[in-house]
């Protein structure tokens, strides 16, 4: 599974925008209020995660690539 | 569910709804079912007083951010209490300028050696009047944050709100929050995710709730007003005879049908756990409020002077019904939710 593809495929759609690698989605104001719990509802429900109160933290979520680094080390686990 | 909607139009009149109910309602398995069954039981209250589904709403608003976004410890203190009624949720998000936008709160929690401080004024606080325990949104350097704050602390002033258009059996309140401390534990979620996701997870919850208990107002004023129409006879003849008025019940009764049905969807994304069930949920939210209200408004035009009379039912539900198209996002936020929805689906598929 390309978690990388996947997420970009995602925010892409979410944000009406190719959104870049490294670009913070949040920080440029490209998504709604509500897009933040949709962000982690979509990313249990495809990859069989949870996303706990432990796992809050801004750098995990910005990003594509640091969505993905998350991905895979919770997928890991 | 032994309810009676005439004890209801008494707790309307008097400014509140007795806090022995709030047992009554924990007797039944109220938080912890599926969502299909919150909802049902969010109707079957709604259907006899929208203030009582109101302490519903925010129980379940406060005790889904905490079962999502609390800590093992947070959980298991206060869970069980919310769902035994022991505890009174209340849910401080409003300020005076800080309604749609509450990225724009005021109100300060300061971290300390021995514990936080929190200080700020919170708006239209349901059950802020009895709550034991309230979920406070702040700002912590800089950032958005919750924070729990029990009533009982030193310096948490409630200031009963009376007379306001709908919901007035709910016990609402203004809150102030004059230099609180409370532990540090009692912080919900790192700062930064107070609002994107704790707050997000309690109004998704509330907006949840709020749909069904639209979806009862809606089934009990078609109800009422199918009642009154067969059996209030003018010149010798039923309303129900009228053509004008079978339009009226035909057009409520769709109205009321369609909002079950989207809630009922909203249900069933949210037991899936898809992306969409907030999107859905908006949509269910924003069809239930309007079903509410148009439906209330034409009860009250068919059953004439019974519906404007203080003890009617759906002259109740006409008034909070109006509260229910603002509280929870506004029709109009509703809408740009929607439509930003619909926008992200048809670029999904080009």
């Amino acid at each position: 599974m390309d978690v990388r593809a996947e997420l970009t495929e995602f925010l892409s759609g979410a944000t009406g925008d190719r959104i870049g690698p490294d670009e913070d989605y949040f920080a440029k104001g490209l998504v709604n209020s509500l897009f933040a719990l949709e962000l982690v509802t979509f990313v249990e429900r495809r990859f069989g995660l949870a996303v706990e109160v432990e796992d809050l933290d801004l750098d995990h979520f910005r990003t594509i690539n640091r969505l993905t680094d998350f991905v895979r080390m919770k997928t890991a686990a | 569910m032994e309810l009676d909607p005439a004890e209801a139009a008494l707790w309307d009149l008097s400014g509140g709804f007795p806090v022995h109910v709030v047992k009554q309602l924990a007797s039944h398995d109220w938080l912890g079912g599926t969502p299909l069954a919150l909802g049902e039981f969010c109707a079957e209250v709604g259907a006899v007083c929208s203030s009582l589904r109101g302490l519903v709403t925010v129980q379940a608003m406060v005790s889904a951010a905490l079962s999502r976004w609390g800590t093992a410890a947070q959980r298991s203190h206060w869970l069980p209490r919310l769902a035994a009624g022991e505890e009174i949720a209340g849910f401080a998000a409003t300020e005076a300028n800080a309604g749609t936008d509450l990225s724009a709160v005021a109100t300060t929690i300061e971290a300390g050696p021995d514990g936080l401080t929190v200080s700020g004024e919170k708006r239209w606080v349901t059950c802020g009047g009895i709550a034991t325990l309230l979920l406070v949104l702040g700002v912590l350097d800089g950032k958005p944050a919750t924070v729990l704050v029990e009533t009982d602390r030193a310096a948490v002033h409630l200031d009963p709100v009376q007379d306001q258009l709908g919901m007035r059996a709910a016990h609402i309140a203004h809150v102030r929050l004059d230099q609180v401390r409370v532990p540090r534990e009692n912080l919900v979620a790192p700062p930064g995710f107070g609002l994107s996701h704790v707050v997000a997870t309690a109004l998704d919850h509330g907006r949840f709730t709020v749909a069904w208990g639209c979806v009862g107002m809606a089934e009990a004023c078609l109800r009422d007003a199918a009642e009154h129409a067969t059996t209030r006879l003018q010149a010798g003849i039923p309303l129900s005879d009228h053509q004008l008025v079978r339009s009226m019940l035909a057009r409520a009764a769709v109205d009321t049908d369609n909002a079950r049905l989207s809630c009922i969807a909203a249900a069933q994304s949210r037991l899936d756990g898809a992306p969409n069930a907030i999107a859905r949920t908006v949509m269910a939210k924003y069809t239930a409020s309007r079903a509410a209200a148009a439906v209330s408004a034409d009860a009250v035009q068919i059953l004439g002077s019974a519906g404007i009379a203080p003890d009617s039912r759906a002259g109740r539900f006409y008034r909070d019904a109006k509260v229910m198209q603002i509280i929870e996002g506004a029709d109009q936020v509703s809408e740009l939710h929607i439509a930003d929805h619909v926008l992200r689906e048809h670029r999904r598929r080009t």
